[in-house]
């Protein structure tokens, strides 16, 4: 599935809720799923600073792909973290690197990735671009 | 409570409100449940009026035009400084000092103070709850001076060790600065205590008033600090204009902070001379139309009266400490038996930022994180903490509506 296909199925699936009761127990559930990242990765040079939430990303290059694996201490922040991983995880670092991501606004989430938010997120997304960017040349 | 208070009589809060205009907003369709007061308070009718009344009629600069609005400007600049001065009741109108905010006012301290009194191995006490900004200007001037930050330590209640303080006074310390109230855990410190036994020393005292100044009387004459520092923001007033009260003794001797237009007597390119005080420390053009709508924010207080604020403010305070001790898995950070304004809390294993971001979804405004006290958290050893902070346009129906709020984010997360 491509970065756009990925972003899109989210879209739907967030296109059958009616409140934000039901939007926030599905991050809140997302968030919970997400599988643990290997206790060896969650040191301090994975660790994404937010200003009140913190994020752990690791990232892993097999066969012209970049896996990533992710965590965070707030649930809510693990869960928008979980889908920021479905979306960009197992895609090319070109692919990475020039992804537009467009599926946090387009499910009513816009101020996560706004500077003002600080809860590591928009730092994360950064920072897959950057292993993306990275690892470009590799290819 | 001291007799004064308990003759208070508890303001009609509905009434109150209309003055102000923001807490008619709705957020996401429902009434705002605004509960981030110690970040900074909604402003009243009269102190938007002024504003606008400052631009409309008679902008212009101060202390420089013989025209006529620069006299009218300047008169109602100086008037602001009079009405801060009788709020505090200083002695003196030119020991009140315009500045950007808390922030700036200690810089300022920080700054002159050390580059004038400091010597390599003195020490300068601060305590374990300060806000950054009662830290770090200290450690920028303690390195530029060789000088040693020294922290009087909290327990667990989050109130200050005084057997500690006692300790630390050695005749090594230069400085004392503390904060009167906590932003993070609430606590009320025993600021006479400290400044009466500093004062026994001969050391002078710094009181960070930011949030103490919106709730509680401060005679600065009766607890005798020698520095007070406050924003406006806070008290109602507008950002970006704040107060450094300063003995004039200490004013005196320190040198200029910054350089520039109003603060000289006589330029040439060989030397300098200073202008007298408050103009020595109020370099370039000040914050004119903040000043003046400070003292009118003053004069809003002034009318409703302090003592009767505080009463209201206990109680909303009192009974959300009892609602919220009631929910199960809530703990308190900071317990303190003297506490003003702010209760911070977590609920069981539930992350401060997952709470604040669902109550915001319901409307309510607080504050999560650190709240700028990293080192209260790291005594606490948590990551940060959910703040209601109140002010006395709080209600008990949005009390209601944030423990209500809490059952429900309890619910969603577990």
């Amino acid at each position: 599935m491509t970065i756009k296909e990925q972003q899109d199925n989210i879209i739907d699936e967030f296109s059958f809720f009616d409140d934000w009761t039901e939007k926030y127990e599905y991050i809140i559930q997302m968030g919970k799923d997400l599988p643990l990242i290997d206790e060896q990765y969650k040191k301090d040079e994975n660790l994404i600073r937010g200003c009140q939430s913190k994020v752990w990303l690791h990232a892993d290059y097999r066969d012209g792909k970049l896996y990533f694996t992710a965590d965070s201490d707030a649930v809510i922040t693990k869960g928008l973290v979980s889908m920021m991983v479905r979306v960009l995880s197992g895609q090319t670092p070109k692919e990475i690197a020039s992804a537009e991501i467009y599926f946090i606004d387009a499910i009513g989430l816009k101020s996560h990735l706004s500077l003002t938010r600080s809860n590591g997120l928009l730092s994360m997304l950064k920072q897959m671009k950057m292993y993306g960017m990275a690892m470009s040349g590799k290819m | 409570m001291n007799s004064e208070l308990a003759t208070a009589v508890i303001l009609d809060i509905e009434k109150i409100r209309k003055d102000f205009p923001l807490l008619q907003t709705k957020v996401y369709g429902k009434p705002l449940v605004y509960l981030d007061n110690a970040a900074t308070t909604q402003k009243p009718f009269m102190v938007l009026q002024a504003l606008d009344d400052y631009y409309a009629r008679y902008n212009s600069n101060v202390h420089r035009g013989v025209h006529y609005l620069s006299q009218q400007a300047t008169e109602a600049y100086e008037v602001a400084r009079r009405k801060v001065a009788a709020y505090i009741n200083a002695l003196h109108e030119h020991e009140i000092i315009f500045t950007k905010g808390t922030t700036n006012s200690i810089n300022l301290v920080a700054s002159s103070f050390g580059r004038k009194f400091l010597k390599p191995g003195d020490e300068v006490l601060i305590s374990a709850m300060e806000h950054h900004s009662n830290i770090v200007p200290w450690q920028m001037i303690c390195e530029e001076k060789g000088a040693i930050l020294k922290v009087i330590p909290i327990n667990d209640q989050g109130e200050l060790r005084m057997e500690r303080f006692d300790e630390l006074l050695t005749d090594k310390v230069k400085i004392v600065a503390v904060t009167y109230v906590s932003n993070s855990l609430g606590t009320v410190n025993p600021v006479q205590e400290i400044i009466q036994k500093a004062h026994a020393a001969g050391i002078p005292v710094l009181l960070d008033c930011a949030q103490a100044i919106q709730h509680i009387p401060v005679n600065i004459q009766e607890l005798d600090a020698d520095f007070l520092a406050f924003s406006g923001h806070k008290i109602y007033g507008p950002t970006g204009i704040g107060v450094l009260y300063g003995k004039e003794r200490w004013l005196d001797e320190m040198p200029p902070y910054e350089g520039g237009g109003d603060m000289i007597k006589n330029v040439t390119f060989a030397k300098t001379t200073y202008n007298e005080l408050p103009f020595k420390f109020e370099a370039g053009t000040p914050d004119i139309a903040g000043s003046i709508v400070l003292g009118v924010a003053i004069d809003y207080i002034q009318k409703t009266g302090l003592a009767a604020i505080r009463q209201t403010e206990e109680d909303v305070l009192n009974y959300a400490y009892n609602r919220l001790a009631a929910i199960p898995s809530l703990r308190f950070i900071g317990n303190a038996r003297q506490r003003s304004g702010a209760i911070s809390f977590l609920v069981g294993n539930i992350h401060p930022f997952d709470m604040g971001e669902l109550l915001d979804k319901q409307s309510i405004a607080v504050r999560t994180g650190h709240h700028c006290t990293q080192p209260v958290m790291d005594f606490f050893k948590i990551p940060g903490t959910v703040r209601a902070s109140f002010a006395f346009y709080n209600t008990r129906p949005e009390v209601d509506a944030l423990v209500k709020g809490i059952e429900k984010a309890r619910q969603m997360l577990d």
